[in-house]
């Protein structure tokens, strides 16, 4: 793949990860990642002392898919609805058979009384691997500047 | 101030003498919270500033809060732990800016009036003014302008301080309940993995008296009955501290039972909910008596917990009547072996404010606020669960450590109850 034409590639990933969770599409976001991928939400303030202190740490796949039947089975959260705006998406380089990006992000919640709210700032740092419509991660880092959590951490950033 | 802002909150009344009815304006009055900062967090209580593993060397400092006061929890040239007010002796900015760090002195930005790691003032640009113009009074004495101190004590490494100078001894203060616990989980030196805050709009109280009842932890956070990690009829204690201000919740579990295998037991169980990645619910047992879970609060705002291997303080921060800060800080062992840490790291995914089994509370909280809110804090709490009395109880079931704590809370504000 030409450098113009992944860098397509890997913002269409990002926007179809955006619009999943957007939509609600639960079941749906494990399969954005690979089998061994890692998926953890860190704040700011850990990663700046060089803590490793995460709000979530998933390292395969079996644990984003329990995640997901947690939150529509078992646990009870914010009734709300959610907006990504995904943005300054990146590849930065080469990561073996794949590659290494980032983006910025931005979560907007909003109630069930219809008022919206910034859930969380933040950049994603990325692996990814495959190719095409068929890209997925390996691992990716979720960095939130917002590091004190408005309320609660429900559904995936 | 609460009679612009907030017409017709009532008077907190407390008709029962046995606290089991609590007034719902005790969370939403913006007068009482005004009163809370003199007579609890500026009265006669010891209050969380930080652990002297966070600030293992001389000039080291963390930020931290009593109440809403900003304060500076210091490591002195001499080793020793010293605490002060962050707020310039001048005209009253912060002094330290960042959260943490180290310095040889504190300065503040506006016109450099600087202090030692005690709070004393130690250094006055302009002092004797400028080519003759200016400067300070003959009389101006830097030894009374110092910033406002803390007196400072340490328990197994986790350090508090008081604005009462003539408080009790830290240890008396908590009782021998509570150190028996900070023996038992703090007795290892002690590394910080991280720091985890939400923000939670409600009363700082709805989250205490959170950490008190143990029997919502069954039915909330429904991830403990689906996956076996606490069941409310597991054998348990509960038991108070210092005339109730703290309690001190613990469960049991057989040397034989691991969680992740036995909610097949469980009523609510349903097969369906079978983890793939029961990792994340795999403990090893860390105590001879066959302890699993423990949940110290220490008034007010203050908690110790292991919850499975999962290790952590947490520090209650009121912002305004109807917000607080939950900060969790949490921690493993240095000598920790690796297996030890890949668990911790593990069951880190259960606490926490997307934690399985926390993520509930923060719902919860701002559900009662805001309802309570809506309708002028009228109306009482009932808290009946397990009775009316107040001694400790060899079992979960029960709001016995709920009434002892605003037994606690109304003696220090000097309400009356049974009125």
């Amino acid at each position: 793949m030409i450098a113009a034409e992944l860098e397509r590639e890997v913002v269409a990933l990002n926007y179809r990860y955006a619009r999943c969770l957007d939509e609600s599409r639960l079941d749906d976001w494990p399969e954005f990642f690979t089998d061994d991928c890692r998926y953890y939400i860190q704040p700011r303030d850990n990663r700046d002392q060089g803590l490793e202190g995460y709000w979530l740490y998933f390292e395969n796949k079996r644990m984003l898919r329990d995640r997901v039947v947690s939150l529509k089975e078992v646990n009870i959260y914010q009734i709300h609805y959610e907006r990504r705006m995904v943005s300054n998406v990146e590849v930065t380089g080469r990561d073996g058979e794949g590659w290494v990006a980032r983006a910025n992000f931005l979560v907007v919640h909003t109630d069930n009384e219809g008022r919206s709210k910034i859930f969380s700032a933040g950049e994603y740092r990325d692996r990814i691997v495959g190719s095409g419509g068929g890209l997925r991660f390996r691992e990716r880092v979720v960095i939130a500047d917002t590091f004190t959590v408005p309320s609660h951490l429900s559904t995936p950033i | 101030m609460s009679a612009v802002l907030r017409p017709g909150i009532p008077q907190p009344r407390w008709p029962a003498p046995d606290f089991t009815q609590v007034p719902f304006s005790v969370h939403i009055d913006p007068s009482l919270f005004e009163l809370e900062q003199q007579r609890i967090f500026h009265g006669r209580t010891w209050h969380y500033l930080g652990l002297e593993a966070e600030i293992p060397n001389p000039g080291d400092f963390v930020a931290n809060y009593v109440g809403v006061t900003p304060v500076v929890l210091n490591r002195g040239k001499d080793g020793k732990l010293h605490a002060f007010v962050n707020r310039c002796a001048h005209r009253g900015a912060a002094v330290v800016r960042e959260k943490r760090g180290n310095a040889a002195t504190h300065t503040c930005i506006y016109h450099q009036w600087s202090y030692d790691h005690k709070g004393n003032l130690v250094g006055i640009p302009y002092r004797r003014g400028i080519n003759g113009n200016g400067g300070y009074p003959a009389d101006f004495k830097p030894e009374e302008h110092g910033l406002q101190t803390l007196r400072v004590e340490s328990y197994r490494g986790v350090v508090f301080g008081t604005f009462a100078k003539d408080m009790e001894p830290l240890a008396d203060y908590m009782g021998e309940p509570v150190r028996k616990r900070f023996d038992a989980l703090c007795s290892r030196p002690l590394r910080v993995v991280g720091y985890q805050r939400q923000l939670i709009r409600g009363n700082w109280k709805l989250y205490v008296e959170n950490l008190k009842d143990c029997y919502h932890g069954a039915l909330l956070h429904a991830f403990n009955s689906k996956f076996g990690m606490f069941r409310t009829s597991q054998r348990g204690s509960t038991q108070m501290a210092n005339n109730g201000l703290h309690c001190v919740l613990t469960t049991y579990g057989k040397k034989d039972e691991k969680m992740g295998s036995t909610y097949a037991k469980v009523g609510t169980y349903k097969p369906a909910f079978q983890l793939e990645a029961p990792e994340v619910v795999e403990y090893f047992e860390e105590h001879a008596d066959g302890m699993v879970s423990t949940v110290l609060s220490l008034f007010p705002t203050f908690v110790l917990a292991q919850i499975a291997n999962h290790l952590g303080f947490r520090h209650i921060v009121p912002k305004s009547v109807d917000e607080f800060e939950l900060v969790w800080i949490n921690f493993v062992y240095t000598d920790d072996t690796e297996e030890h840490l890949y668990r911790r790291r593990m069951q880190g995914n259960l606490l926490g404010p997307g934690g399985y089994l926390s993520m509930e509370d923060a719902e919860a909280l701002e559900l009662a606020h805001a309802t309570i809110l809506a309708e002028s804090g009228k109306g009482h709490a009932f808290v009946e669960m397990g009775g009316r009395e107040m001694a400790d109880q060899d079992h979960l079931v029960t709001e016995v450590p709920i009434r002892t704590f605003w037994k606690g809370y109304c003696e220090l504000m000097g309400m009356k109850a049974g009125a």
